[in-house]
Protein backbone atom coordinates (compact mmCIF):
# COMPACT_ATOMS: atom_id res chain seq x y z
CA UNK A 1 0.00 0.00 0.00
CA UNK A 2 1.51 3.73 -0.82
CA UNK A 3 2.81 5.81 2.27
CA UNK A 4 0.22 8.48 2.76
CA UNK A 5 1.72 11.77 1.58
CA UNK A 6 4.25 14.34 3.11
CA UNK A 7 2.08 16.90 3.41
CA UNK A 8 -1.82 16.12 3.59
CA UNK A 9 -5.11 18.42 3.52
CA UNK A 10 -8.75 17.16 3.85
CA UNK A 11 -8.32 14.63 1.13
CA UNK A 12 -5.57 12.73 2.67
CA UNK A 13 -5.51 13.73 6.21
CA UNK A 14 -6.18 10.22 7.59
CA UNK A 15 -4.24 8.75 5.31
CA UNK A 16 -1.56 7.25 7.40
CA UNK A 17 -4.68 5.62 9.33
CA UNK A 18 -5.17 1.89 7.73
CA UNK A 19 -8.61 1.98 9.66
CA UNK A 20 -9.83 4.96 7.29
CA UNK A 21 -10.06 2.59 4.13
CA UNK A 22 -12.64 0.50 6.25
CA UNK A 23 -16.10 1.32 6.20
CA UNK A 24 -16.30 0.94 9.96
CA UNK A 25 -13.38 3.30 10.35
CA UNK A 26 -14.36 5.63 7.54
CA UNK A 27 -17.64 6.15 9.41
CA UNK A 28 -16.03 6.77 12.72
CA UNK A 29 -14.43 9.75 11.19
CA UNK A 30 -17.29 11.61 9.89
CA UNK A 31 -17.89 9.45 6.90
CA UNK A 32 -20.95 9.12 4.52
CA UNK A 33 -22.67 12.16 6.40
CA UNK A 34 -22.36 14.29 3.22
CA UNK A 35 -23.90 11.65 1.60
CA UNK A 36 -26.81 11.28 4.09
CA UNK A 37 -27.48 15.14 3.94
CA UNK A 38 -27.27 15.33 0.29
CA UNK A 39 -29.73 12.53 -0.04
CA UNK A 40 -32.36 13.08 2.80
CA UNK A 41 -32.45 17.47 2.91
CA UNK A 42 -31.11 18.89 -0.56
CA UNK A 43 -32.44 18.59 -4.06
CA UNK A 44 -30.52 17.45 -6.55
CA UNK A 45 -30.27 20.80 -8.40
CA UNK A 46 -29.16 22.54 -5.05
CA UNK A 47 -26.63 19.95 -4.82
CA UNK A 48 -25.33 20.91 -8.42
CA UNK A 49 -25.99 24.98 -7.63
CA UNK A 50 -23.17 23.82 -4.59
CA UNK A 51 -20.95 21.91 -5.98
CA UNK A 52 -21.04 25.01 -8.78
CA UNK A 53 -20.84 27.38 -6.52
CA UNK A 54 -17.06 25.71 -5.00
CA UNK A 55 -15.82 26.38 -8.17
CA UNK A 56 -14.12 22.46 -8.24
CA UNK A 57 -12.63 21.65 -11.40
CA UNK A 58 -12.05 18.27 -12.71
CA UNK A 59 -8.91 16.54 -11.56
CA UNK A 60 -8.25 14.30 -14.56
CA UNK A 61 -5.87 16.74 -16.48
CA UNK A 62 -8.18 18.79 -18.67
CA UNK A 63 -9.61 20.98 -15.73
CA UNK A 64 -13.54 21.49 -16.78
CA UNK A 65 -16.38 22.84 -14.22
CA UNK A 66 -17.59 19.39 -12.05
CA UNK A 67 -20.74 21.58 -11.07
CA UNK A 68 -21.00 22.69 -14.88
CA UNK A 69 -21.01 19.52 -16.07
CA UNK A 70 -23.50 17.80 -13.62
CA UNK A 71 -26.17 20.05 -15.02
CA UNK A 72 -25.21 18.90 -18.35
CA UNK A 73 -27.20 15.65 -18.14
CA UNK A 74 -30.46 15.91 -18.85
CA UNK A 75 -33.27 16.24 -16.59
CA UNK A 76 -36.38 13.69 -16.37
CA UNK A 77 -35.26 11.67 -19.16
CA UNK A 78 -36.96 8.41 -19.25
CA UNK A 79 -33.22 6.72 -20.18
CA UNK A 80 -31.54 5.58 -17.60
CA UNK A 81 -28.36 7.38 -16.55
CA UNK A 82 -24.72 6.61 -15.42
CA UNK A 83 -21.97 7.74 -14.12
CA UNK A 84 -18.23 6.93 -14.78
CA UNK A 85 -15.41 7.45 -12.59
CA UNK A 86 -12.13 7.16 -14.36
CA UNK A 87 -9.84 5.68 -12.55
CA UNK A 88 -7.54 4.85 -15.80
CA UNK A 89 -4.96 6.57 -14.39
CA UNK A 90 -2.04 5.99 -16.85
CA UNK A 91 -0.35 9.74 -17.54
CA UNK A 92 3.20 9.73 -16.98
CA UNK A 93 4.21 11.12 -13.65
CA UNK A 94 1.26 10.55 -12.24
CA UNK A 95 0.03 8.42 -9.06
CA UNK A 96 -2.68 10.05 -6.91
CA UNK A 97 -5.71 8.55 -7.81
CA UNK A 98 -3.90 4.93 -6.87
CA UNK A 99 -3.40 6.89 -3.37
CA UNK A 100 -6.95 7.79 -3.36
CA UNK A 101 -8.01 4.18 -4.38
CA UNK A 102 -5.61 2.76 -1.76
CA UNK A 103 -6.28 4.80 1.08
CA UNK A 104 -9.49 6.04 1.12
CA UNK A 105 -11.96 4.36 -1.20
CA UNK A 106 -15.05 4.78 0.69
CA UNK A 107 -14.19 8.76 0.42
CA UNK A 108 -14.39 8.43 -3.40
CA UNK A 109 -17.82 5.84 -3.15
CA UNK A 110 -19.29 8.79 -0.81
CA UNK A 111 -18.08 11.65 -3.53
CA UNK A 112 -19.81 9.33 -6.18
CA UNK A 113 -22.94 8.71 -4.52
CA UNK A 114 -23.62 12.35 -4.33
CA UNK A 115 -22.52 12.80 -7.48
CA UNK A 116 -25.29 10.29 -8.36
CA UNK A 117 -27.97 11.71 -6.55
CA UNK A 118 -27.32 15.00 -8.43
CA UNK A 119 -27.76 14.05 -11.72
CA UNK A 120 -30.48 10.86 -11.05
CA UNK A 121 -27.75 8.27 -11.99
CA UNK A 122 -28.51 4.81 -11.39
CA UNK A 123 -25.91 2.77 -11.32
CA UNK A 124 -21.66 3.78 -11.52
CA UNK A 125 -19.31 2.13 -13.43
CA UNK A 126 -15.87 2.69 -11.84
CA UNK A 127 -13.03 1.81 -14.61
CA UNK A 128 -9.45 1.04 -13.15
CA UNK A 129 -6.41 0.47 -15.01
CA UNK A 130 -5.22 -3.24 -15.19
CA UNK A 131 -1.96 -2.80 -13.68
CA UNK A 132 -3.43 -1.26 -11.12
CA UNK A 133 -4.56 -4.51 -9.09
CA UNK A 134 -4.10 -3.72 -5.44
CA UNK A 135 -6.15 -0.39 -5.93
CA UNK A 136 -8.51 -2.16 -7.61
CA UNK A 137 -8.84 -4.54 -4.56
CA UNK A 138 -9.43 -1.97 -2.23
CA UNK A 139 -12.26 -0.41 -4.44
CA UNK A 140 -14.20 -3.76 -4.83
CA UNK A 141 -13.66 -4.40 -1.09
CA UNK A 142 -15.16 -1.26 -0.28
CA UNK A 143 -18.21 -1.79 -2.66
CA UNK A 144 -18.53 -5.13 -1.25
CA UNK A 145 -18.93 -3.29 2.42
CA UNK A 146 -21.29 -0.49 1.56
CA UNK A 147 -23.61 -2.52 -0.22
CA UNK A 148 -23.57 -5.06 2.57
CA UNK A 149 -24.25 -2.42 4.79
CA UNK A 150 -26.69 -0.38 2.92
CA UNK A 151 -24.98 2.61 1.56
CA UNK A 152 -25.43 1.18 -1.89
CA UNK A 153 -27.73 -1.15 -3.57
CA UNK A 154 -31.93 -0.85 -3.97
CA UNK A 155 -32.35 1.42 -0.79
CA UNK A 156 -29.06 3.66 -0.06
CA UNK A 157 -29.31 4.48 3.90
CA UNK A 158 -32.89 4.01 4.12
CA UNK A 159 -33.89 7.04 1.52
CA UNK A 160 -35.17 5.08 -0.91
CA UNK A 161 -32.36 6.02 -3.49
CA UNK A 162 -31.16 3.33 -5.72
CA UNK A 163 -27.48 3.28 -6.64
CA UNK A 164 -25.18 0.27 -8.26
CA UNK A 165 -21.31 0.25 -8.72
CA UNK A 166 -20.22 -1.89 -10.81
CA UNK A 167 -16.03 -2.14 -11.14
CA UNK A 168 -13.94 -3.16 -14.35
CA UNK A 169 -10.91 -3.93 -14.68
CA UNK A 170 -8.88 -2.27 -17.54
CA UNK A 171 -6.37 -4.55 -19.57
CA UNK A 172 -3.63 -1.88 -20.26
CA UNK A 173 -3.94 1.04 -22.99
CA UNK A 174 -3.09 4.97 -21.74
CA UNK A 175 -6.20 5.76 -24.69
CA UNK A 176 -8.80 4.49 -22.28
CA UNK A 177 -8.06 7.67 -19.76
CA UNK A 178 -9.93 9.52 -22.58
CA UNK A 179 -13.46 9.81 -21.62
CA UNK A 180 -14.53 8.16 -24.81
CA UNK A 181 -12.12 6.22 -25.25
CA UNK A 182 -12.69 4.66 -21.84
CA UNK A 183 -16.74 4.60 -22.90
CA UNK A 184 -15.54 2.43 -25.66
CA UNK A 185 -13.34 0.14 -23.44
CA UNK A 186 -16.56 0.01 -20.72
CA UNK A 187 -18.61 -1.14 -23.69
CA UNK A 188 -16.52 -4.43 -24.54
CA UNK A 189 -14.74 -2.45 -27.64
CA UNK A 190 -11.42 -1.25 -28.70
CA UNK A 191 -10.82 1.72 -26.32
CA UNK A 192 -10.78 4.54 -29.77
CA UNK A 193 -12.50 7.76 -28.78
CA UNK A 194 -15.53 8.81 -30.17
CA UNK A 195 -16.05 12.17 -32.46
CA UNK A 196 -17.93 14.88 -30.31
CA UNK A 197 -20.30 15.83 -29.94
CA UNK A 198 -22.53 13.78 -29.29
CA UNK A 199 -21.20 14.29 -25.75
CA UNK A 200 -21.54 11.78 -23.11
CA UNK A 201 -24.24 13.76 -21.19
CA UNK A 202 -26.44 12.75 -24.26
CA UNK A 203 -24.82 9.55 -25.33
CA UNK A 204 -22.46 8.09 -23.33
CA UNK A 205 -22.10 4.49 -21.54
CA UNK A 206 -24.07 2.26 -23.51
CA UNK A 207 -24.94 5.34 -25.46
CA UNK A 208 -27.00 6.59 -22.33
CA UNK A 209 -26.46 10.01 -21.11
CA UNK A 210 -23.60 9.93 -18.86
CA UNK A 211 -21.23 11.94 -16.97
CA UNK A 212 -17.38 11.06 -16.28
CA UNK A 213 -15.52 12.41 -13.66
CA UNK A 214 -11.88 11.61 -12.38
CA UNK A 215 -11.32 9.62 -9.18
CA UNK A 216 -9.90 12.81 -7.45
CA UNK A 217 -12.62 15.11 -8.78
CA UNK A 218 -15.39 12.59 -6.96
CA UNK A 219 -12.93 13.01 -3.56
CA UNK A 220 -13.48 16.08 -2.97
CA UNK A 221 -17.36 16.12 -3.24
CA UNK A 222 -18.44 14.75 0.25
CA UNK A 223 -16.08 17.82 1.88
CA UNK A 224 -17.69 20.64 -0.37
CA UNK A 225 -21.18 18.91 0.95
CA UNK A 226 -19.87 19.30 4.46
CA UNK A 227 -18.06 22.62 4.92
CA UNK A 228 -19.67 24.17 1.55
CA UNK A 229 -18.50 26.10 -1.26
CA UNK A 230 -16.87 29.17 0.74
CA UNK A 231 -14.89 26.84 3.23
CA UNK A 232 -13.46 25.16 -0.32
CA UNK A 233 -12.96 28.66 -1.73
CA UNK A 234 -10.82 28.94 0.99
CA UNK A 235 -8.17 27.02 -0.45
CA UNK A 236 -5.95 27.81 -3.80
CA UNK A 237 -6.76 30.53 -6.08
CA UNK A 238 -9.80 32.51 -6.90
CA UNK A 239 -10.10 31.09 -10.21
CA UNK A 240 -8.78 27.42 -9.51
CA UNK A 241 -10.11 26.73 -5.84
CA UNK A 242 -9.25 23.76 -3.16
CA UNK A 243 -6.63 21.52 -3.20
CA UNK A 244 -4.82 18.70 -5.16
CA UNK A 245 -2.64 16.08 -4.68
CA UNK A 246 0.47 16.73 -6.77
CA UNK A 247 3.10 13.62 -7.55
CA UNK A 248 6.66 14.76 -7.33
CA UNK A 249 9.26 12.52 -9.34
CA UNK A 250 12.55 12.50 -10.65
CA UNK A 251 15.65 14.14 -9.65
CA UNK A 252 14.60 15.28 -6.23
CA UNK A 253 15.90 14.18 -2.97
CA UNK A 254 11.72 13.50 -1.57
CA UNK A 255 9.97 12.03 -4.31
CA UNK A 256 6.45 11.61 -3.24
CA UNK A 257 2.82 12.78 -3.07
CA UNK A 258 1.89 16.11 -1.48
CA UNK A 259 -1.34 17.56 -0.99
CA UNK A 260 -1.13 21.36 -1.40
CA UNK A 261 -3.28 23.97 -2.34
CA UNK A 262 -3.28 24.90 -5.87
CA UNK A 263 -1.57 27.76 -6.80
CA UNK A 264 1.05 27.05 -4.78
CA UNK A 265 4.48 27.90 -6.41
CA UNK A 266 6.36 25.42 -8.47
CA UNK A 267 9.90 26.00 -6.70
CA UNK A 268 8.40 25.92 -3.34
CA UNK A 269 6.78 22.28 -4.19
CA UNK A 270 9.86 21.47 -5.44
CA UNK A 271 12.57 22.79 -3.46
CA UNK A 272 10.89 23.44 0.06
CA UNK A 273 8.68 20.03 0.35
CA UNK A 274 10.56 18.07 -1.79
CA UNK A 275 13.99 18.91 -1.20
CA UNK A 276 15.41 20.00 -4.25
CA UNK A 277 18.05 18.00 -6.53
CA UNK A 278 20.28 15.60 -4.31
CA UNK A 279 23.90 15.41 -4.64
CA UNK A 280 24.96 19.27 -5.10
CA UNK A 281 23.58 19.17 -8.77
CA UNK A 282 21.79 21.97 -10.50
CA UNK A 283 17.60 21.78 -11.64
CA UNK A 284 17.59 21.61 -15.32
CA UNK A 285 13.89 21.14 -16.08
CA UNK A 286 10.43 20.45 -14.88
CA UNK A 287 7.84 19.17 -16.10
CA UNK A 288 4.48 20.29 -14.40
CA UNK A 289 1.86 18.31 -14.99
CA UNK A 290 2.52 14.73 -16.35
CA UNK A 291 3.96 13.64 -19.49
CA UNK A 292 1.75 15.80 -22.07
CA UNK A 293 2.11 18.91 -20.38
CA UNK A 294 5.46 20.46 -22.33
CA UNK A 295 8.42 21.46 -19.75
CA UNK A 296 9.72 24.51 -17.90
CA UNK A 297 13.24 25.60 -17.99
CA UNK A 298 15.08 26.18 -14.63
CA UNK A 299 14.34 29.62 -14.41
CA UNK A 300 10.59 29.62 -14.48
CA UNK A 301 9.49 27.48 -11.44
CA UNK A 302 8.63 31.01 -10.03
CA UNK A 303 4.78 29.97 -11.55
CA UNK A 304 1.49 29.04 -9.22
CA UNK A 305 0.52 25.21 -9.99
CA UNK A 306 -2.87 26.94 -11.40
CA UNK A 307 -4.10 26.99 -15.12
CA UNK A 308 -4.69 30.82 -15.36
CA UNK A 309 -0.90 31.12 -14.07
CA UNK A 310 1.03 27.82 -16.30
CA UNK A 311 -0.94 28.92 -19.53
CA UNK A 312 0.90 32.23 -19.47
CA UNK A 313 4.35 30.09 -19.57
CA UNK A 314 2.38 28.18 -21.99
CA UNK A 315 1.96 25.03 -20.45
CA UNK A 316 -0.93 24.34 -18.33
CA UNK A 317 -1.27 21.87 -14.40
CA UNK A 318 -2.88 18.71 -16.36
CA UNK A 319 -2.80 15.92 -13.78
CA UNK A 320 -0.05 17.64 -11.21
CA UNK A 321 2.19 14.77 -11.88
CA UNK A 322 6.16 17.30 -11.24
CA UNK A 323 9.41 15.53 -12.68
CA UNK A 324 12.26 17.07 -11.99
CA UNK A 325 15.25 16.70 -14.11
CA UNK A 326 18.70 17.92 -12.94
CA UNK A 327 21.87 19.31 -15.09
CA UNK A 328 22.91 15.73 -16.19
CA UNK A 329 19.90 15.23 -18.50
CA UNK A 330 19.78 15.13 -21.65
CA UNK A 331 16.66 16.65 -23.04
CA UNK A 332 16.99 14.87 -26.78
CA UNK A 333 16.73 11.49 -24.72
CA UNK A 334 13.90 12.88 -22.86
CA UNK A 335 12.19 13.56 -26.04
CA UNK A 336 12.83 10.36 -27.26
CA UNK A 337 11.12 8.66 -23.97
CA UNK A 338 8.09 11.18 -24.95
CA UNK A 339 7.76 10.43 -28.21
CA UNK A 340 8.45 6.68 -28.01
CA UNK A 341 5.59 6.93 -25.40
CA UNK A 342 3.14 8.20 -27.57
CA UNK A 343 3.91 6.39 -30.43
CA UNK A 344 3.30 3.41 -28.47
CA UNK A 345 0.11 4.28 -27.32
CA UNK A 346 -1.68 6.11 -30.21
CA UNK A 347 -4.64 4.07 -31.13
CA UNK A 348 -4.08 4.28 -34.49
CA UNK A 349 -7.41 6.19 -35.27
CA UNK A 350 -6.30 9.24 -36.72
CA UNK A 351 -3.67 9.41 -39.87
CA UNK A 352 -2.28 12.65 -38.26
CA UNK A 353 -1.69 11.24 -34.73
CA UNK A 354 -1.08 8.08 -35.98
CA UNK A 355 1.46 8.80 -38.66
CA UNK A 356 2.99 12.21 -37.01
CA UNK A 357 3.91 10.36 -33.13
CA UNK A 358 5.76 7.57 -35.57
CA UNK A 359 7.47 10.15 -37.54
CA UNK A 360 8.26 12.26 -34.62
CA UNK A 361 9.98 9.36 -32.50
CA UNK A 362 12.18 8.41 -35.46
CA UNK A 363 13.15 11.92 -36.10
CA UNK A 364 14.27 12.62 -32.59
CA UNK A 365 16.01 8.85 -32.49
CA UNK A 366 18.15 10.16 -34.71
CA UNK A 367 18.94 13.29 -33.33
CA UNK A 368 19.68 11.63 -30.44
CA UNK A 369 22.39 8.58 -32.32
CA UNK A 370 23.94 11.74 -33.66
CA UNK A 371 22.39 11.21 -37.59
CA UNK A 372 20.43 14.09 -37.21
CA UNK A 373 20.43 17.14 -39.59
CA UNK A 374 19.57 20.58 -39.30
CA UNK A 375 16.44 20.47 -41.05
CA UNK A 376 15.16 17.79 -38.84
CA UNK A 377 14.43 20.61 -35.93
CA UNK A 378 11.95 22.31 -38.71
CA UNK A 379 10.42 19.12 -39.76
CA UNK A 380 9.70 18.90 -36.64
CA UNK A 381 8.05 21.69 -35.18
CA UNK A 382 6.05 21.39 -39.07
CA UNK A 383 4.84 17.72 -38.18
CA UNK A 384 4.39 18.85 -34.57
CA UNK A 385 1.76 21.64 -35.87
CA UNK A 386 0.09 19.19 -37.82
CA UNK A 387 -0.88 17.15 -35.18
CA UNK A 388 -2.93 20.05 -33.39
CA UNK A 389 -6.47 20.56 -33.34
CA UNK A 390 -6.76 17.73 -36.15
CA UNK A 391 -8.15 14.57 -34.19
CA UNK A 392 -10.78 12.87 -33.11
CA UNK A 393 -9.24 13.37 -29.43
CA UNK A 394 -6.70 15.31 -27.67
CA UNK A 395 -4.20 12.39 -27.63
CA UNK A 396 -2.20 14.02 -30.57
CA UNK A 397 -2.36 17.41 -29.18
CA UNK A 398 -0.63 15.76 -26.04
CA UNK A 399 1.94 14.05 -28.00
CA UNK A 400 2.70 17.48 -29.75
CA UNK A 401 2.91 19.92 -26.95
CA UNK A 402 5.82 18.36 -24.82
CA UNK A 403 8.46 17.87 -28.04
CA UNK A 404 6.94 21.63 -29.10
CA UNK A 405 7.52 22.50 -25.32
CA UNK A 406 11.62 20.95 -25.06
CA UNK A 407 12.49 22.56 -28.76
CA UNK A 408 11.14 26.09 -27.02
CA UNK A 409 13.28 25.79 -23.83
CA UNK A 410 16.08 23.25 -24.88
CA UNK A 411 16.35 23.92 -28.84
CA UNK A 412 20.42 23.71 -27.71
CA UNK A 413 20.50 20.18 -26.94
CA UNK A 414 19.19 19.37 -29.78
CA UNK A 415 21.39 21.59 -32.17
CA UNK A 416 24.44 20.40 -29.90
CA UNK A 417 23.83 16.80 -31.18
CA UNK A 418 23.29 17.80 -34.62
CA UNK A 419 26.49 20.04 -34.73
CA UNK A 420 28.47 17.14 -32.68
CA UNK A 421 27.34 14.09 -34.37
CA UNK A 422 26.49 12.78 -30.96
CA UNK A 423 24.99 12.93 -27.63
CA UNK A 424 26.98 15.49 -25.82
CA UNK A 425 25.66 14.77 -22.38
CA UNK A 426 27.51 11.32 -21.24
CA UNK A 427 26.71 11.88 -17.40
CA UNK A 428 22.78 11.70 -18.55
CA UNK A 429 20.16 9.03 -17.93
CA UNK A 430 20.37 5.62 -19.95
CA UNK A 431 18.62 4.85 -22.81
CA UNK B 1 -15.09 -26.40 -24.10
CA UNK B 2 -11.98 -24.84 -22.92
CA UNK B 3 -13.51 -22.18 -21.13
CA UNK B 4 -14.92 -24.22 -17.65
CA UNK B 5 -18.36 -24.09 -16.15
CA UNK B 6 -16.42 -22.05 -13.15
CA UNK B 7 -15.30 -19.53 -15.18
CA UNK B 8 -19.21 -19.49 -17.58
CA UNK B 9 -20.45 -18.95 -14.48
CA UNK B 10 -18.31 -16.15 -13.39
CA UNK B 11 -18.79 -14.47 -16.97
CA UNK B 12 -22.40 -14.78 -16.12
CA UNK B 13 -22.49 -12.95 -13.75
CA UNK B 14 -20.39 -10.02 -14.66
CA UNK B 15 -23.23 -10.20 -18.06
CA UNK B 16 -25.86 -9.30 -15.69
CA UNK B 17 -23.89 -6.40 -14.51
CA UNK B 18 -23.85 -4.47 -17.71
CA UNK B 19 -27.00 -3.25 -19.70
CA UNK B 20 -25.50 -4.76 -23.08
CA UNK B 21 -23.90 -7.73 -22.38
CA UNK B 22 -20.54 -7.27 -24.37
CA UNK B 23 -19.78 -4.87 -21.52
CA UNK B 24 -18.79 -7.88 -19.55
CA UNK B 25 -16.25 -8.56 -22.34
CA UNK B 26 -13.18 -7.33 -20.40
CA UNK B 27 -14.31 -8.64 -17.89
CA UNK B 28 -14.88 -12.30 -19.38
CA UNK B 29 -11.04 -11.88 -21.26
CA UNK B 30 -9.42 -11.66 -17.59
CA UNK B 31 -11.43 -14.77 -16.34
CA UNK B 32 -9.81 -16.54 -19.38
CA UNK B 33 -6.30 -15.31 -19.28
CA UNK B 34 -6.59 -16.42 -15.38
CA UNK B 35 -7.76 -19.76 -16.19
CA UNK B 36 -5.11 -19.86 -19.30
CA UNK B 37 -3.16 -17.52 -19.70
CA UNK B 38 -3.88 -16.73 -23.35
CA UNK B 39 -6.69 -16.77 -25.25
CA UNK B 40 -6.90 -19.28 -27.59
CA UNK B 41 -8.34 -19.35 -31.31
CA UNK B 42 -11.37 -22.07 -29.29
CA UNK B 43 -11.14 -19.41 -26.24
CA UNK B 44 -12.34 -16.85 -28.90
CA UNK B 45 -14.90 -18.78 -30.55
CA UNK B 46 -16.32 -20.13 -27.35
CA UNK B 47 -16.28 -16.77 -26.22
CA UNK B 48 -17.98 -15.05 -29.30
CA UNK B 49 -20.59 -17.91 -28.84
CA UNK B 50 -21.11 -16.29 -25.21
CA UNK B 51 -21.32 -12.73 -26.47
CA UNK B 52 -22.72 -13.50 -29.98
CA UNK B 53 -20.33 -11.55 -31.83
CA UNK B 54 -17.93 -12.92 -33.91
CA UNK B 55 -14.31 -14.60 -33.02
CA UNK B 56 -12.67 -11.79 -34.90
CA UNK B 57 -14.72 -9.20 -32.79
CA UNK B 58 -12.90 -11.02 -29.80
CA UNK B 59 -9.55 -11.14 -31.07
CA UNK B 60 -9.42 -7.48 -32.17
CA UNK B 61 -9.82 -6.14 -28.65
CA UNK B 62 -7.59 -9.17 -27.47
CA UNK B 63 -4.45 -7.37 -29.89
CA UNK B 64 -5.91 -3.60 -28.24
CA UNK B 65 -4.53 -4.34 -24.87
CA UNK B 66 -1.26 -5.04 -23.65
CA UNK B 67 -2.18 -7.14 -20.85
CA UNK B 68 -4.31 -9.96 -23.06
CA UNK B 69 -2.21 -12.10 -25.11
CA UNK B 70 -3.26 -14.54 -28.47
CA UNK B 71 -0.60 -16.73 -28.22
CA UNK B 72 0.67 -19.12 -24.49
CA UNK B 73 2.81 -17.67 -22.36
CA UNK B 74 5.66 -18.45 -20.03
CA UNK B 75 4.28 -18.40 -16.59
CA UNK B 76 5.46 -15.06 -15.11
CA UNK B 77 5.00 -12.00 -16.85
CA UNK B 78 7.70 -9.26 -15.72
CA UNK B 79 7.33 -5.50 -16.77
CA UNK B 80 9.90 -3.11 -15.83
CA UNK B 81 8.76 0.57 -16.06
CA UNK B 82 10.88 2.91 -18.89
CA UNK B 83 8.87 6.00 -18.73
CA UNK B 84 10.62 9.23 -18.16
CA UNK B 85 10.52 9.13 -14.12
CA UNK B 86 11.45 5.32 -13.98
CA UNK B 87 14.48 5.99 -16.86
CA UNK B 88 15.60 9.34 -14.78
CA UNK B 89 16.32 6.95 -11.82
CA UNK B 90 17.89 3.99 -13.38
CA UNK B 91 15.35 2.14 -14.48
CA UNK B 92 16.94 1.24 -17.93
CA UNK B 93 20.01 0.04 -16.30
CA UNK B 94 18.01 -2.24 -14.10
CA UNK B 95 16.11 -3.95 -16.96
CA UNK B 96 19.25 -4.31 -18.76
CA UNK B 97 20.84 -6.15 -15.97
CA UNK B 98 17.80 -8.03 -15.70
CA UNK B 99 17.66 -9.03 -19.67
CA UNK B 100 21.38 -9.93 -18.78
CA UNK B 101 20.60 -12.27 -15.24
CA UNK B 102 17.92 -14.11 -17.33
CA UNK B 103 19.93 -14.48 -20.55
CA UNK B 104 17.04 -12.69 -23.23
CA UNK B 105 16.26 -9.73 -24.32
CA UNK B 106 13.13 -7.68 -23.31
CA UNK B 107 9.97 -8.80 -24.98
CA UNK B 108 11.55 -12.50 -24.97
CA UNK B 109 11.04 -15.27 -22.66
CA UNK B 110 13.00 -17.51 -20.95
CA UNK B 111 13.42 -20.81 -22.33
CA UNK B 112 12.54 -23.11 -19.61
CA UNK B 113 8.75 -21.01 -20.26
CA UNK B 114 9.33 -19.64 -16.57
CA UNK B 115 9.61 -15.34 -17.37
CA UNK B 116 8.78 -13.06 -20.00
CA UNK B 117 10.51 -9.61 -19.39
CA UNK B 118 10.03 -6.54 -20.90
CA UNK B 119 9.73 -2.69 -20.13
CA UNK B 120 6.11 -0.82 -19.95
CA UNK B 121 5.36 2.23 -19.74
CA UNK B 122 4.17 4.23 -16.56
CA UNK B 123 2.78 1.95 -14.02
CA UNK B 124 1.71 4.77 -11.58
CA UNK B 125 4.69 4.33 -9.26
CA UNK B 126 6.85 7.32 -10.27
CA UNK B 127 8.20 8.47 -6.73
CA UNK B 128 9.53 4.97 -5.87
CA UNK B 129 11.30 4.17 -9.22
CA UNK B 130 13.04 2.02 -10.69
CA UNK B 131 9.95 -0.87 -9.92
CA UNK B 132 8.75 -3.43 -12.16
CA UNK B 133 5.55 -5.41 -12.47
CA UNK B 134 5.49 -9.26 -11.76
CA UNK B 135 2.43 -10.15 -12.80
CA UNK B 136 0.03 -8.89 -10.81
CA UNK B 137 2.35 -7.03 -7.99
CA UNK B 138 4.12 -3.89 -8.18
CA UNK B 139 7.78 -4.24 -6.52
CA UNK B 140 8.97 -0.71 -5.89
CA UNK B 141 11.96 1.20 -4.76
CA UNK B 142 14.21 -1.81 -6.38
CA UNK B 143 17.77 -2.15 -6.43
CA UNK B 144 19.22 -4.37 -9.06
CA UNK B 145 20.14 -7.52 -6.34
CA UNK B 146 16.75 -7.19 -4.66
CA UNK B 147 15.26 -7.57 -8.51
CA UNK B 148 17.13 -10.43 -9.31
CA UNK B 149 16.31 -12.14 -6.09
CA UNK B 150 12.89 -11.48 -6.61
CA UNK B 151 12.84 -13.07 -10.31
CA UNK B 152 14.70 -16.02 -8.56
CA UNK B 153 12.07 -16.89 -6.14
CA UNK B 154 9.77 -17.45 -9.23
CA UNK B 155 8.35 -21.00 -9.73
Amino acid sequence: MLKAPYVTGYLTEHFADDAFGTLEGYLERGGYQAARKALREMTPEAVIELVKGSGLQGRGGAGFGTGLKWSFMPKGSDKPKYLVCNADESEPGSFKDRLLMERGPHQMLEGILIAAWATGASKTFIYIRGEYAFPADQVERAVAEAYAKGYLGKNVMKTGFAHDVVVQRGAGAYICGEETGLLESLEGKKGQPRKKPPFPAQYGAFGMPTTVNNVETFSHVPHILKKGAEWFRGFGTEKSPGTTIFGVSGHVARPGLYELPLGTRLDEIVFEHAGGVPGGRKLKGVIPGGMSMPILPAGQLDVPMANEFLRERKTMLGTGGIMVMDETTCMVRVACVISYFFRDESCGQCTQCREGTGWMNKIIERIERGAGEEADLGILLDVAAKMEGQTICAFSDAAAWPVQGLLRHFRGDFEAHVREHKCPFPESFEL
Amino acid sequence: MVISAASREKIALEIAKYPKPRGALLPALHLVHAEHGHVSPEAARELAQIFEIRPFEVMEVVSFYNMFFATPQPRHQVRVCTNLPCSLRGARDLLHRLEAHLGVHAGGATADGRIRIGHEECLGACAYAPMMRVDHQYHEDLDVERAKRILDALD
